[in-house]
């Protein structure tokens, strides 16, 4: 059995961001079929499958768009970001039982990746001078600041649980019990963080079609690929997370534990692309009265429940 | 990588800082001045813990109320902006420098 | 490497304050700072505070993009389309600041600065945490009421409607009266 404190050999850096396109082309291509599916039409799944591929050759010929005085230098920052933070974050993410890089502190950095996606969006948003760009990363940063604290809180009861910030410790104090189980409130807000941090699903506003594509409205090309591919690395990165936090890891019987990562990652991922088809979507004040006003005191008071189950079990100092 | 080295980016921050918040009219400007400033004494004060005294955690512990007091100037600095602007329809220190009204 | 890393760090901090005053898009600028603030938190991550550096980014990187979003509300030029000066008294600030910068340089680099004094703990996170709980249980408490002054002093300098405005003089109204629907309802 690997030593699960030690990290991933160096070469694993280039093998990390293959593992999460194909994580994100299977993603691509599911959402594919059931938009085929939801025309009416037969599930084709050859073109389906095919699109991801197809998509990232029409981009990378396309011209970028040139608006009226733009500001090329938010705009580079704001596409080239949101992949890199998507990186930065699954950095952490245990493929199988030991993570890319192991930090000591390895739910704080994720967090702090990710949070980079919010300087991205808005930076796409405003670089390109149109109005409804501007819209959309507006929305997208009100719709940050609604789902973030119950996201940190739900992190933090993770890591409160397996009393410490290192996520191969989280996966190991889910031997007997795994924590979907002991904080279901902590997961649930997870997932509703996941959709809202990927801007997907029930939480696309800041790309929705009432502002024509918001924040990616004017982006073009190469431009659009990375914006639009860090958009599903960044669903894929967080939904690859939710594995380790709180459904087990690579813990499972048969396989080995990288087969039983892919495999919950996927369920996760096949969970969030099927809710976009079934949820509309959310306007962003009702959902942030709704996340600041329910969510946040649910969140504090799952996290104070698991804080006392640790104390009854022995932890703590 | 000595304490004096990163003592002087802790000067030079703070004196970037400083030269922001003096010369800048905008309230919000300003605020950026007084962040860069703190910037300089959160490094400052890392190095300090670092190099003098690292078995102790008081010098972690005054990073965390320097970045606490970072957030709690910047939200209270906004709030006055907002209060400000919205009866004098400026954000200016320059025609801000009254009590009245 | 880390002394590398260290002048990369250092300059681009240094260099990104300086930029945040000379770039005329009010956006760039609070990019730039906000590349400074990630350059401090790469030197304090040097230092071995792994998570007081993961937290410098995290909390800074949110508070630069609200900060964004005030820049847009209430500068004027926030795109930079023209050039414009809004200083007073630069050359005042210029000498003061060069001045206080050669004072506390001088300082630095003539005292006798105390030799080290112990060696940092094999978790300096836990190590964090246990004085915060535990002897510095103060400090924490302050913070903490702290935080809460400002939470209630912000929302009360920031809005213009109070309870009585939403919700009638005797504050029976059955419906809140917003400016925008939604939400829960009260």
């Amino acid at each position: 059995m690997a030593d699960p404190t030690a990290a991933l050999p160096l070469w694993s850096v280039l093998v990390l961001p293959l593992l999460l396109i194909s994580a994100a082309w299977v993603a691509v291509a599911f959402d594919a079929a059931l938009t085929a599916r939801a025309r009416g039409g037969r599930t084709e799944v050859a073109a389906a499958v095919l699109l991801p591929a197809r998509e990232t050759a029409r981009l990378l010929v396309g011209q970028r768009r040139r608006t009226l005085a733009p500001d090329r230098t938010l705009t580079t920052t704001g596409v080239v970001l949101l992949p890199i933070a998507a990186l930065l974050a699954a950095a952490v993410l245990p493929l199988g039982a030991r993570p890319v890089a192991d930090l000591s502190v390895g739910v704080v950095w994720f967090n702090a990746m990710e949070v980079l996606a919010w300087a991205a969006v808005w930076a796409a948003g405003w670089g390109a001078n149109s109005m409804l760009s501007l819209v959309g990363g507006y929305r997208f940063v009100a719709q940050g600041l609604a789902y973030e604290l119950p996201h940190m809180f739900a992190l933090i009861t993770a890591a409160l649980a397996a009393e410490s910030l290192r996520v191969p410790d989280i996966v190991a104090a889910q031997a007997d019990l795994w924590f979907v189980v002991l904080m279901p409130v902590a997961f649930l807000a997870y997932l509703v963080s996941t959709a809202a941090m990927a801007f997907w699903g029930p939480f696309d506003a800041p790309v929705g079609r009432d502002v024509a594509g918001g924040a990616a409205l004017e982006l073009c090309g190469i431009d659009r690929l990375l914006f639009v591919g860090g958009r599903w690395l960044l669903l894929v990165v967080a939904a690859a997370m939710a594995v380790p936090l709180f459904l087990g890891g690579g813990a499972g019987p048969l396989l080995p534990a990288p087969a039983w990562v892919a495999l919950k990652t996927l369920a996760v991922l096949a969970l969030l692309v099927w809710l976009r088809r079934r949820l509309p979507t959310v306007r962003m004040d009702r959902f942030a009265e709704f996340a600041w006003v329910v969510l946040i005191p649910l969140t504090i008071a799952q996290a104070l429940v698991v804080a006392i189950v640790v104390l009854q079990r022995g932890g703590g100092m | 990588m000595t304490l004096q080295l990163f003592l002087l980016v802790a000067a030079a921050l703070f004196a970037v800082g400083l030269y922001g918040a003096l010369s800048q009219m905008s309230i919000v400007m300003i605020m950026m001045g007084l962040e860069l400033m703190l910037n300089g004494v959160i490094v400052a004060t890392a190095a300090f813990w670092y190099y003098v005294a690292p078995g102790e955690t008081d010098g972690q512990v005054l990073v965390v109320v320097v970045i606490t007091a970072m957030a709690i100037e910047m939200a209270v600095g906004f709030a006055v902006a907002t209060a400000i602007y919205r009866r004098r329809q400026v954000d200016m220190t320059d025609d801000a420098a009254d009590l009245r009204g | 490497m880390s002394v590398v890393l260290f002048w990369a760090l250092a300059g681009a901090a240094v260099v990104l304050g300086v930029l945040v005053f000379r770039l005329d898009s009010m956006a760039q600028v609070t990019f730039a700072l906000l590349g400074s603030f990630l350059a401090v938190a790469g030197l304090v991550l040097l230092l071995g505070l792994g998570y007081l550096g993961a937290v410098i980014a995290l909390m800074m990187v949110i508070e630069m993009v609200i900060m964004a979003v005030f820049m847009i509300m209430f500068m004027m030029n926030p795109a930079g389309l023209m050039p414009m000066t809004m200083t007073h008294n630069r050359r005042g600030s210029l000498v003061i600041s060069v001045g206080a910068f050669v004072v506390l340089a001088a300082g630095i680099l003539l005292v006798d600065w105390p030799a080290r004094d112990g060696v940092p703990p094999p978790d300096p996170t836990f190590a964090l945490g246990e004085a915060l709980m535990g002897g510095q249980m103060l400090t924490m408490m302050t913070l903490g009421v702290g935080l809460f002054a400002t939470i209630v002093a912000t929302v009360v300098l920031s809005t213009d409607r109070g309870r009585y405005d939403r919700l009638g003089d005797e504050l029976d109204a059955p419906v809140a009266d917003d400016p925008m629907g939604g939400g829960v309802g009260r």
